[in-house]
């Protein structure tokens, strides 16, 4: 089951999904990238149906860009996380689409900021939320280290452990996980969390 | 059990008035229901009944010298075989091809809609379309008819100017980049031979022989795979058919009759 959890720290945020494809009892591949990144300093972590996921997801990105070319500024993540949501509540009573999405940015102005979004299209401004099985491990494990103002090693300190937690208590675990940053550098991988090495072409 | 015959009853007033009005509106709307005592449990059978299980085996992989691309051949209706002989391996075009699993209406009609798609973007572009644009093309179909009952569960395997490509798609609206997959009923046992037996850097002719014995071993294990196990391979000039070998003897090329000792000997018994 997807796993996907994020939070916020001193001048960033950052979040981590699994990385598995799977199709009932088959993994179908192992580092499928989950995190897209909507524009120079946000990112969407997204888990859900297989289709709904990339297509919904990219559609927004889309849209964030066009916004970009028509008014030579990019959005906030506030407004990009509304974007989201609106979105997602127009398609809910005609065809909803079944997406779970956090969404982390970076402002100049108002600094870092994670947005959790569900599939009914609820949106909250949060500091830590998780989606998925792995929720029931990564959110009291959250709960219990996080303080505001995080270093960056002290966060990916927590994520490894939300990550240990859920690989040892859930039942399929997914093995393996990417994490990814967004601070005032931009939005960008940070690493990869592998215990199945999957064969690449090289 | 008591039978329902509430059906032939009149609604009609018992006094005889007849009048048009009542006449009209005197039956209600009504069709028979069938006679069972958990009606949902029946419709839920029914619909299983006919939503088409995925009775096949495919697989592609990539490996140094391009791709490779295998499946059986049989169709089953059930418990029904209802065909040893099918086509699972759709050629697209020249240099693409797509496998077949799920519905078989399904998947030729929309891999045949994807190569006329194909062929007017070369037309439109005067270039050939790279694999991910023709997955993408046919992701986006599909995604489209999502929840509409269309089954499909296919591979899309080519050579572009990028080099070999293997997409992923299906019915659902997923859609996978990657170096080896399979699908279909008979494909976590194909999964098991090709996991195990895989190199990047196999030969032509090892990888077609990974490939016949991953498919092999699927029919071996999965009842709803069978028939001939066809390999081809997709290079920088194309696809070219590499095989068709009938799995039956393919198992006794494998496995060989051993000629072993006998354990009891029948022994005829001197006149009653």
């Amino acid at each position: 089951m997807e796993c996907v959890f994020g939070l916020v720290g001193n001048g960033f945020a950052i979040v981590a999904a699994d990385t598995s494809a799977v199709h009932s009892i088959l993994v179908h591949k192992s580092n499928e990238d989950k995190i897209i990144i909507l524009d120079s300093h946000k990112l969407i972590a997204a888990s859900g149906e297989p289709g709904d996921r990339v297509q919904f997801t990219e559609y927004i990105q889309k849209n964030v860009a066009l916004y970009q070319f028509r008014n030579g500024i990019p959005l906030t993540t506030v407004a990009a996380a509304n974007f989201t949501r609106g979105e997602l509540a127009t398609a809910l009573r005609k065809n909803p689409s079944f997406v779970n999405i956090l969404l982390a940015g970076y402002d100049k102005e108002t600094g870092p900021s994670l947005y959790y979004i569900d599939y009914i299209a609820t949106l909250h401004k949060v500091e830590k939320g998780a989606f998925g099985y792995g929720s029931y491990f990564s959110l009291s494990m959250m709960d219990r280290h996080f303080h505001s103002g995080m270093s960056v090693e002290e966060a990916i300190d927590l994520v490894d452990k939300c990550i240990l937690e859920i690989r040892s208590r859930l039942v399929v675990a997914p093995p393996n996980f990417v994490i990814k940053i967004v601070d005032k550098d931009g939005a960008r991988e940070y690493a990869w969390r592998e215990s199945v090495k999957e064969a690449v072409a090289a | 059990m008591k039978l329902d015959t509430s059906g032939l009853e009149s609604a009609a007033p018992l006094f005889g008035v007849t009048s048009e009005l009542v006449d009209g509106f005197s039956s209600a709307p009504s069709f028979e229901l069938p006679v069972t005592t958990d009606f949902d449990g029946f419709q839920k059978e029914a619909i299983q009944m006919v939503k088409p299980a995925r009775g096949t085996t495919t697989l592609a992989f990539i490996f140094k010298e391009g791709v490779m691309v295998a499946a059986d051949s049989r169709a089953s209706m059930g418990g029904y075989i209802s065909s040893q002989s099918v086509k699972k391996i759709i050629e697209i075009n020249p240099y693409m091809l797509g496998t077949m699993a799920g519905g078989a209406a399904d998947c030729q009609f929309w891999h045949r809609n994807l190569g006329i798609k194909c062929r007017l973007h070369e037309l439109a572009n005067k270039r050939r379309i790279s694999v991910t644009g023709a997955s993408k093309l046919l992701a986006n179909i599909l995604y489209s008819y999502r929840g509409m009952g269309l089954s499909v569960g296919t591979m899309i395997a080519g050579w572009d100017e990028t080099g070999p490509g293997l997409y992923y798609v299906d019915s659902e609206g997923g859609r996978l980049k990657g170096t080896r997959f399979s699908v279909g009923s008979g494909s976590p046992y194909a999964y098991g031979v090709l996991d195990s037996g895989y190199r990047y850097d196999l030969s032509i002719e090892e990888a077609a022989e990974l490939a016949r014995r991953a498919i092999y071993h699927a029919t071996f294990r999965d009842g709803a795979s069978g028939g001939v196990a066809s390999v081809y391979y997709v290079g920088p000039n194309g696809w070219k058919k590499l095989s068709g070998d009938d799995v039956g003897e393919l198992h006794y090329k494998y496995y060989p009759v051993m000629p072993s000792t006998v354990e009891q000997e029948m022994v005829e018994v001197a006149g009653a």
